[in-house]
């Protein structure tokens, strides 16, 4: 396992900075009428999306769900990319024709960019690292899914598959307590979902998943476990969903004692305290981190808000790879 | 030319498309040692060995998913479901993954997956086991979706559809796996998305495709001997639909069939009929009738099942009744 210097450290903390920045940028647009509302926001989970892509190589795959902004800022999509694919514009990586945090760039090993159905991609990021087995390629890929989605035939399926081929591939349960207003324990009758890795024959770990450095070390041995041959792991990141389900809830179904106790945890903060006693960080760097962000934000909406809308005529483009038009004679 | 079998032919077609490219590889249920419920993949295992022939758990949503997967990652799965019943499992991979992928993603991705499932009644293996959902398919742009009624087509689509960059449902119907038809030694292909007239006449045109295909031929082959020529129109492809022959066949005779296996309502023929009169709506001379099958779940007992199924003689009586 690759250990993080200092400058990593700081990388860390910034992608998760600038992770919440733009979900909060993103959500003031929406209530200004700027942009639609197809925003999750992953306030109190950026340290799982941040820390665990950072534990991956340039030439990974990884697919990410709609609370994992960080995997795309750590892969390198740009916060002009982002907002012109909030808004829908024509120099988005979807070119208009899909939403949120819909966004894929196979170059940058964004490979499987999810669809709104969770956790339909866990078995496709199964066939990425069947690809990759096939190929004796040393690559790995990485996917994430909820606690909600873990009930779905779909994710027993991915899972048993890619452990009964030992597959290359990681599997991170984002456990934020809720699956819209459904809570864990209506979800499933286990103390610690993790405990579900013992019935498919893998590994299973869970980790602190306000604690991004947790979040990177575990799963850069399970990346490592990956790598050398050894098949899948479960690991299951226990943190908080600190907004509703979308822009749109209010969430008035989680008890107030419930976030006042998790938001003690805060992982940005948690991390920002740690780098202080490192003596990496202090007001100074903090408030100049803070500018830039700010800046870079300011820059990318500007951006977004002048580009172009895909002409009317493209919606009907793209549907075949092949080419074929499907509009009728 | 020798005459093989439809299932041959698509054990051809299937041969020499993974030995003539390497990314091409089977994953499925009991394709391996098994050879295939059908017996299409018999010997493949120890031909190309584990690595290429992949049996799976039975989990249709990884199957239908994982080689979505494997085809966004630069492989060419051809992915076969025990039967086209059991895909129905997996129509959110299918559907939200492979068939949109491309789409959502602004072009960046492809999902080049072959999805093979034999289908159809007349088995007697009951309602779950019979059914001909293909319509429920091929409703989705973005989804390729063919099925065969010649060997020859068979081996032909299939090389057209492992060599196609979209993602294919290749749906075999069950009962012309026996059926014999000459195919060449050489290598060929049919292109997708182009009907065929299968049979000339003057009189009425009969538009079908798989099973209903041998149906409607059989049907003119006896109407031909009371003096109507019916001419035979195969779609062969469901998206893209082709329509140009059956148009074309239409205007010369002003009457058509539709004849097709799956249930009447929301149906193929239901598209083919609205699509006759959209595009040649002066060219009706009589009402266009549709042979399908009964709105029922299909029964299990022989006399049940074949009186809810589509046969030369319905065929004929619903030529009868415009001609």
């Amino acid at each position: 396992m690759d250990r993080l210097t200092p400058q990593k450290y700081l990388s860390l903390y910034i992608d998760m900075r600038r992770m919440r920045a733009i979900e909060e940028k993103a959500t003031a647009l929406y209530y200004e009428g700027r942009t639609i509302g197809r925003i999750y926001s992953g306030r109190g989970q950026e340290a799982i999306s941040v820390g665990s892509t950072y534990a991956l190589a340039a030439d990974d795959a990884v697919a990410p769900m709609n609370r994992d902004l960080g995997t795309h800022l750590v892969r390198g999509i740009t916060v002009r990319e982002i907002f012109c694919q909030y808004l829908g514009r024509a120099n988005s990586s979807n070119r208009g024709k899909d939403a949120g945090l819909h966004i894929s760039s196979p170059e940058r090993g964004v490979m499987v960019n999810m669809i709104s159905n969770l956790p339909a991609s866990l078995p496709v990021a199964v066939g990425i690292a069947l690809a990759f087995k096939i190929r004796r390629e040393l690559r790995v890929a990485l996917t994430y899914f909820g606690d909600g989605a873990s009930s779905t035939g779909a994710s027993h399926e991915g899972i048993n598959f890619a452990a009964v081929r030992r597959l290359p591939i990681v599997f991170i349960c984002e456990n934020n307590q809720w699956a819209l207003s459904t809570a864990t324990s209506k979800q499933f009758a286990l103390e610690h979902l993790v405990e579900r890795a013992a019935g498919y024959g893998i590994p299973g770990i869970q980790v602190d998943g306000n604690d991004v450095l947790a979040v990177y070390e575990t799963t850069a041995e399970a990346v490592a476990r990956a790598r050398g041959g050894e098949g899948p792991t479960f690991i299951e990141a226990v943190t908080m969903r600190m907004k509703g389900h979308s822009v749109t809830d209010p969430a008035q179904y989680v008890p107030q004692s419930m976030l006042d106790a998790w938001e003690q945890k805060d992982p940005i903060r948690r991390f920002g305290n740690h780098l202080r006693q490192e003596n990496l960080l202090d007001d100074s760097l903090d408030e100049n981190i803070t500018g830039k962000i700010s800046a870079e934000i300011d820059d990318a909406v500007a951006y977004a808000e002048a580009s172009p809308f895909l002409p009317a005529e493209e919606a009907v483009t793209d549907v075949y790879a092949e080419g074929i038009a499907t509009t009728y004679a | 030319m020798a005459r093989i079998t439809l299932r041959q032919a698509i054990s051809d077609a299937l041969r020499e498309e993974m030995q003539r490219d390497e990314n091409v590889f089977i994953m499925g249920e009991e394709v391996g040692v098994w050879g295939g419920t059908y017996a299409v993949t018999r010997g493949f295992h120890d031909e190309f060995g584990d690595k290429r022939v992949r049996d799976t758990p039975i989990s249709e949503m990884v199957i239908g998913g994982a080689a979505a997967g494997a085809a966004m990652n630069g492989l060419r799965p051809v992915a076969e479901f025990m039967t086209i019943n059991f895909a129905m499992l997996a129509l959110d991979q299918i559907v939200n993954h492979a068939a949109k992928v491309h789409y959502m993603f602004g072009g960046q991705m492809k999902a080049p997956v072959v999805y093979r499932a034999p289908g159809g009644g007349g088995r007697q293996l009951g309602a779950t086991h019979s059914h001909t959902p293909d319509v429920i398919f091929a409703h989705f742009p973005g989804l390729t979706v063919v099925s065969p009624g010649t060997p020859y087509d068979a081996k032909g689509l299939l090389k057209s559809a492992i060599r196609s960059d979209d993602p294919v449902l290749f749906i075999e119907h069950a009962t012309l796996y026996q059926l014999r038809g000459e195919v060449p030694e050489e290598d060929y292909t049919v292109p997708i998305g182009v009907s065929e007239v299968k049979r000339e006449g003057s009189d009425v045109t009969i538009i079908s495709y798989a099973q209903g295909l041998q149906v409607s031929l059989e049907a003119a082959e006896q109407l031909a001997k009371e003096g109507v020529e019916a001419e035979v129109v195969d779609l062969r492809s469901l998206r893209p639909l082709d329509m140009g022959p059956a148009l074309e066949s239409f205007k010369k005779t002003f009457r058509a069939v539709v004849v097709e296996e799956g249930h009447r309502g929301y149906g193929i023929g239901a598209e083919i009929v609205a699509r006759l009169q959209e595009e040649a709506f002066d060219y009706i001379d009589a009402p266009i009738k549709r042979v399908a099958q009964d709105e029922t779940p299909l029964p299990y007992s022989q006399e049940l099942e074949q009186m809810a199924l589509i046969n030369p003689d319905k065929v004929i009586a619903a030529v009868k009744e415009i001609v």
